[in-house]
């Protein structure tokens, strides 16, 4: 479990490590602990997979992939986690899951964020996946955005860490 | 324009940043260039915001809770309905998208009763029903994006 040391690293952590050459010492300094605390007790949040990575957090948008389309599928509960687990692996899906369904107007289970360079690249991804779920697919839709309303980077608040936690919500 | 280091770093690094005394040195070991050369590539991605930030990347849910939020909304009063939602600090992306729900965003709360909370008052306040989409699973093993930056 995840004591209030181990948060106030998430958090402190959030908005980036720092770029100098001994950032966890930096944050160690920041909160008063030891670098070595730092770097022990941020493994063990990975080992357990509270961390789930630690890396360079891309922003796909800047980076030429201008076309994102969320797409929705309405699949049998009954095979829904082997053929999630067969989406969630495409290369080009970002975020894949289940959620609950809202009948009538909402009968889809199953959402993947797919993205692309062009609009046809984006077309074929979906193609692969209609082809991947076959006869299992009842129902799907793509929602692409039209609007970016509001997009949060750090923000700290009365939340116990920050709510910009990962890419894995959009 | 990205250098064939911006390249390198943004796809070997979204995962398995080094936890060491010294990671961007280790870095630059790894790659036969200097920590300095790391430093400033790092600072240069951020800059331009090609990344977001350097840090650890927390699945949904696992700390705090949350949800996707789904509004359908007529177009007249979209954005001031957005606006209202997007002034809450619980809420993290609000997206306009091509569909009879035509507003998306994500809240994220400390616990359940939290999030229940800032359903209603932001059913309350705009007078729109939302449609809650938990994640009840995760199927996305994330092990960073994988991105084609040869045209780049």
């Amino acid at each position: 479990m995840l004591d209030e040391t181990d948060r106030k690293i998430i958090q402190a952590t959030q908005a980036g490590l720092p770029l100098t050459p001994q950032p966890y010492q930096a944050i160690a300094e920041q909160l008063g602990l030891t670098s070595e605390d730092v770097m022990m007790r941020l493994s063990a949040m990975q080992n357990s997979g509270i961390i789930r990575r630690i890396g360079a957090v891309p922003n796909h948008y800047k980076l030429g992939y201008r076309f994102n389309g969320m797409t929705v599928w309405n699949v049998p509960d009954e095979a829904i986690d082997e053929l999630g687990q067969k989406v969630g692996q495409l290369e080009f899906v970002s975020h894949c899951y289940h959620r609950p369904r809202h009948l009538p107007e909402w009968p889809y289970n199953l959402f993947a964020m797919v993205h692309g360079k062009s609009q046809e690249e984006v077309d074929k991804q979906i193609q692969q996946i209609y082809d991947l779920l076959g006869d299992y697919n009842l129902g799907c839709d793509v929602l692409y955005s039209t609007k970016i309303l509001k997009k949060t980077g750090f923000r700290t608040g009365d939340l116990p860490v920050a709510p910009t936690l990962n890419l894995s919500n959009y | 324009m990205l250098s064939p280091l911006h390249k390198q770093l943004l796809n070997d690094y979204q995962q398995n940043f080094p936890i060491s005394a010294t990671p961007y040195q280790d870095i630059a070991d790894a790659l036969g260039v200097t920590e300095a050369d790391v430093l400033s590539a790092f600072s240069e991605l951020n800059d331009n915001n090609f990344i977001s930030r350097i840090g650890p990347v927390i699945p949904p849910n696992h700390i705090g809770v949350s949800a996707l939020v789904a509004i359908s909304v007529p177009e007249s009063q979209l954005q001031a309905v957005a606006d209202k939602i997007s002034a809450y600090p619980e809420v993290n992306h609000n997206y306009e998208r091509e569909h009879r729900f035509n507003l998306w965003f994500v809240v994220i709360a400390s616990d359940a009763e939290h999030l229940s909370a800032v359903i209603d008052s932001i059913e309350q306040e705009t007078s729109y029903k939302a449609m809650l989409l938990p994640m009840l699973d995760d199927f996305f093993i994330d092990l960073g994006f994988k991105l084609d930056l040869n045209n780049d």
